[in-house]
């Protein structure tokens, strides 16, 4: 393997590094509740919950190789759209 | 030319002619001077394409030399005993990142108690973080050491950041006669700093980067072969440095009397006191020699285990110590030495806190273990017996 002095790394290089693993629960979105005002968007710590239009409709969709499952999304919804679930290899 | 000067001068005009881009430092006695001395200089324009920042804190001062470092700057601290601690999150980081910062530490003892004297606690508690440690004995000494030390600091082979100890009070406030460096010598000793690579926004880069265990390990292995490429890179260093100045240091170590069958060993301010004593010593008859250890990381292995290979008794004088074992230099020379040498190895643990250490007791201690009324291991040696009792 290649390393660099330092651990020198190159930009978009983290993208290779998926961190969705990390969590033990995941963000479900209602698609009829959610109305894309862009709330979740503004608190994810990780912006990793983006408002997409998908022809008239638009609804917030969650980027699952890096949320990492903290619920604010969840949390500040004012339309009580977002579910956290527990992921199917946490379940007992 | 040569000028009567204090430790903290002969320190600021050494780094002043290795024209450093960026000087930042947070006040601490016994360093105060040092970066008092260069903040007169920029003030008055001697740096040129320099910047000397004043920090909140060490933390604060070492933080701004990685980023300046990162930058691609020459940089330049000084710190010593609690400054020095406070630094230290930062200055493995600095280690890891392979940032060849270079700072003089002013040994100084830890709190508490609090102590504004000389001992070598602080760096020692520094020995794991993947910086080289160079101990000086005179100010003469140190004023070299600078050039050197970036030299070697900022070789591609190398790249770590380089920690120069003196002793605090005992060299930094000492008047001593100094040939002062010349700044055409110094321009031709050390080459402009290269980095091969640097934080610019032409081409983004990340330093230090998050390692998850599968790639992590590879960093610190390659950590520890810059450690043992430096040990080449600071010979060569310190040869061309003795061609060319006329002014020898030694090796990793220096030997004083190389054919003796006992040996003291120190590092630091103490061994000009030991020197003389050894040399009344041998006119005494006694045959003992002085081993100087220069650089404490990388520790010079080798060299010790050439040297003491016949030796029957070595006498270590300490001036730190790790609590629940002995002094660290004593540890390390064990450790050195397992299999290679069967010295009785007599550790004595000296001027802590600035305790005077008294030419009479290093010579009892000399003499006591020549005359075997010492059994090895390890002692204190120049404290008052006391009693701990609860107020």
């Amino acid at each position: 393997m290649k390393i660099t002095p330092g651990a020198i790394s190159f930009p978009l290089e983290s993208e290779k590094h998926k961190t969705g693993d990390w969590g033990t629960h995941y963000p479900v979105i209602d698609k009829e509740k959610c109305d894309g005002c862009k709330t979740c968007e503004q608190y994810c710590p990780d912006s990793c919950i983006e408002v997409k239009k998908f022809g008239e409709e638009k609804y917030a969709v969650v980027d699952y190789d890096f949320c990492k499952g903290c619920g604010i999304c969840s949390t500040v919804c004012p339309k009580e759209a977002i579910r956290m679930e527990l992921k199917e290899i946490y379940r007992v | 030319m040569k000028k009567v000067v204090r430790g903290f001068y002969a320190v600021a005009y050494s780094v002043k002619l290795c024209k450093p881009n960026v000087i930042c430092a947070y006040p601490i006695t016994p360093q105060t001077e040092i970066v008092e001395n260069l903040a007169a200089m920029y003030a008055n324009g001697e740096l040129e394409n320099c910047v000397y920042i004043t920090a909140e804190s060490e933390f604060g001062a070492a933080s701004i030399l990685v980023g300046a470092s990162a930058a691609g700057a020459r940089t330049f601290t000084a710190t010593c005993s609690q400054g020095l601690i406070l630094m230290s999150e930062v200055l493995f980081n600095a280690a890891g990142m392979r940032l060849p910062i270079v700072l003089v530490n002013t040994n100084r003892a830890m709190s508490a108690p609090l102590s504004i004297w000389n001992d070598h606690q602080d760096s020692m508690a520094m020995r794991d973080a993947g910086i080289i440690q160079l101990y000086v004995e005179n100010n003469q000494e140190a004023h070299d050491a600078i050039p050197q030390a970036y030299k070697i600091a900022e070789d591609k082979r190398v790249l770590l950041p380089f920690m120069i100890c003196m002793d605090g009070y005992k060299l930094t406030h000492a008047y001593e006669p100094i040939e002062l460096l010349e700044q055409d010598f110094v321009d031709s000793f050390l080459p402009p700093y290269e980095p091969v690579a640097y934080l610019t926004t032409k081409k983004p880069l990340t330093f230090g980067a998050y390692a998850p265990p599968h790639v992590y390990m590879e960093f610190r292995v390659a950590m520890q072969r810059a450690m043992d490429r430096a040990r080449d890179v600071m010979e060569k260093v310190f040869k061309e440095w003795a061609e060319a100045t006329g002014r020898d240091w030694g090796g990793h170590i220096a030997v004083d009397y190389p054919d003796s069958k006992v040996y003291a060993i120190a590092m630091g301010s103490v061994v000009g006191l030991i020197r003389k004593v050894v040399e009344d010593l041998r006119k005494d008859g006694v045959n003992v020699g002085l081993i100087k250890i220069r650089t404490f990381r990388p520790f010079p292995v080798d060299e010790l285990r050439e040297q003491l290979k016949d030796a029957e008794k070595v006498i270590v004088f300490d001036r730190a110590v790790s609590f629940g074992y002995e002094g660290p230099v004593s540890i390390e020379l064990k450790s050195a030495l397992y299999n290679y040498s069967s010295a009785e190895i007599y550790s004595f643990i000296v001027g802590l806190g600035g305790r005077d250490i008294p030419r009479t007791l290093i010579e009892d201690c000399i003499r006591n273990v020549v005359e075997g009324k010492e059994k090895p291991g390890y002692s204190f040696k120049g404290y008052k017996e006391f009693e701990e009792v609860f107020p």
